[in-house]
């Protein structure tokens, strides 16, 4: 099939088939999938901009089933999802600068290669120790949570620490009825703010690390913080969406056609939610950052952009 | 529970064919007629196509979120 946009011919079936993987992810987990996306479109030979481009419209498209679907399951917290569309569009501007300020200094592959393993190995590690000792404290409770209430009382042995956070009393305080958390706002916007400079900084939506800071930091139950995640993205990836359409990096028709799969996929990935723990959610997410880091290796060592 | 699972493959499956058979229709119909004005508008009009861009991925995830739950709930009535 043609596209005349970005004036490349691709499979429609190749595209259907990525968009329903990365929406499979997108659903269970809340993220993006962009380390995932961007490289396929790249295997098929359409410009990096582009790539980079298409898959945030394509975002969009996976986030809106997805994150309805959650809505259904009662996973969203919109509150929490407008607060912290707010910080990580601050965030993906300032990233945005320190890629500008980095490219200016000669050094901006290096640093921003070397940065991101530390974050995603740091990550994977963080959550592999985490999950790991939640799961053997509590083996009784990890089953199917089958009711709201099994899920607000999602266990974490990092819980200590996101209990002292949330003391950390600095006005406006806001209540979140729906996670069940009251915390200062201040806390909210620097969690968006810091998801959102890794996403102007790295690329890609950054949702593995809002998902997992929305759980260790804020203390929002696993559940919720996916769904919520999926619609906090909505909001960030349309406005990435027109900037970069704006610069005649997108082709909507590539996006159009990869969200067919990525729909399908999407729901299924925000069902399958419901017959998993928290803790079991966020051990199976520790493959994600290390795929990423992993494909940053390669470029760094072959100089080959995936 | 085996049955259960059984039940939920099998309507996932005739889910999944009834949806191929939609995209492929789709394909053909819309995007074939849509891809030239698209193209015109993104080489002439960049922040037009810019709000179309979202305005058509929006409008069809939502259309294909109710396509899908539509579908769901009518090969498995009221189990879904």
């Amino acid at each position: 099939m043609f596209f005349p946009i970005s004036n490349s011919h691709i499979s429609p079936i190749y595209l259907v088939i990525v968009g329903f993987l990365i929406g499979i992810l997108g659903g269970f987990f809340g993220v993006g999938g962009s380390f995932i996306a961007g490289p396929a479109l790249r295997l098929m030979g359409i410009d990096w901009n582009f790539a980079v481009g298409t898959d945030l419209a394509h975002i969009v498209g996976k986030s809106v089933v997805a994150a309805k679907r959650h809505r259904a399951l009662g996973n969203v917290d919109l509150k929490l999802g407008l607060l912290m569309a707010v910080g990580t569009i601050g965030g993906a501007e300032c990233g945005a600068q320190l890629i500008q300020m980095l490219k200016r200094a000669g050094n901006v592959n290096l640093v921003v290669s070397v940065v991101s393993i530390v974050v995603y190995v740091s990550i994977s590690s963080f959550m592999v120790w985490e999950s790991h000792k939640t799961l053997r404290q509590k083996p009784r409770s990890t089953g199917t949570p089958s009711s709201a209430t099994a899920k607000k009382a999602d266990p974490s042995s990092f819980g200590h620490v996101t209990r002292r956070i949330q003391r950390f009393k600095i006005r406006p305080m806001i209540n979140l009825p729906v996670s069940g958390v009251t915390i200062s706002l201040w806390v909210v916007i620097l969690v968006s703010f810091i998801g959102g400079l890794f996403s102007g900084f790295l690329g890609g939506g950054a949702g593995y690390i809002r998902m997992p800071s929305m759980v260790y930091v804020l203390g929002i139950p696993t559940h919720l913080a996916v769904g919520t995640d999926l619609f906090e993205i909505i909001i960030s990836a349309s406005y990435g969406t027109f900037t970069h359409a704006v610069k005649g990096n997108v082709d909507i028709l590539i996006a159009l056609v990869m969200h067919t799969g990525a729909a399908i996929g999407a729901q299924i990935g925000a069902i399958s939610t419901q017959y998993f723990a928290g803790p079991k959610i966020r051990l199976a997410f520790v493959p994600l950052p290390l795929i990423g880091a992993a494909i940053v290796i390669y470029t760094l060592f072959t100089g080959h952009k995936l | 529970m085996k049955k259960q699972t059984a039940t939920t493959l099998r309507a996932f499956l005739v889910e999944l064919v009834i949806y191929a058979a939609l995209v492929v229709a789709y394909f053909f119909a819309v995007l074939h007629f849509l891809g030239g004005w698209l193209y015109q508008l993104e080489t002439q009009h960049r922040y037009t196509y810019a709000g179309v861009a979202i305005l058509l991925i929006i409008g069809q995830a939502v259309v294909l979120e109710s396509v899908t739950t539509f579908l769901l709930r009518m090969i498995r009535g009221r189990s879904e």
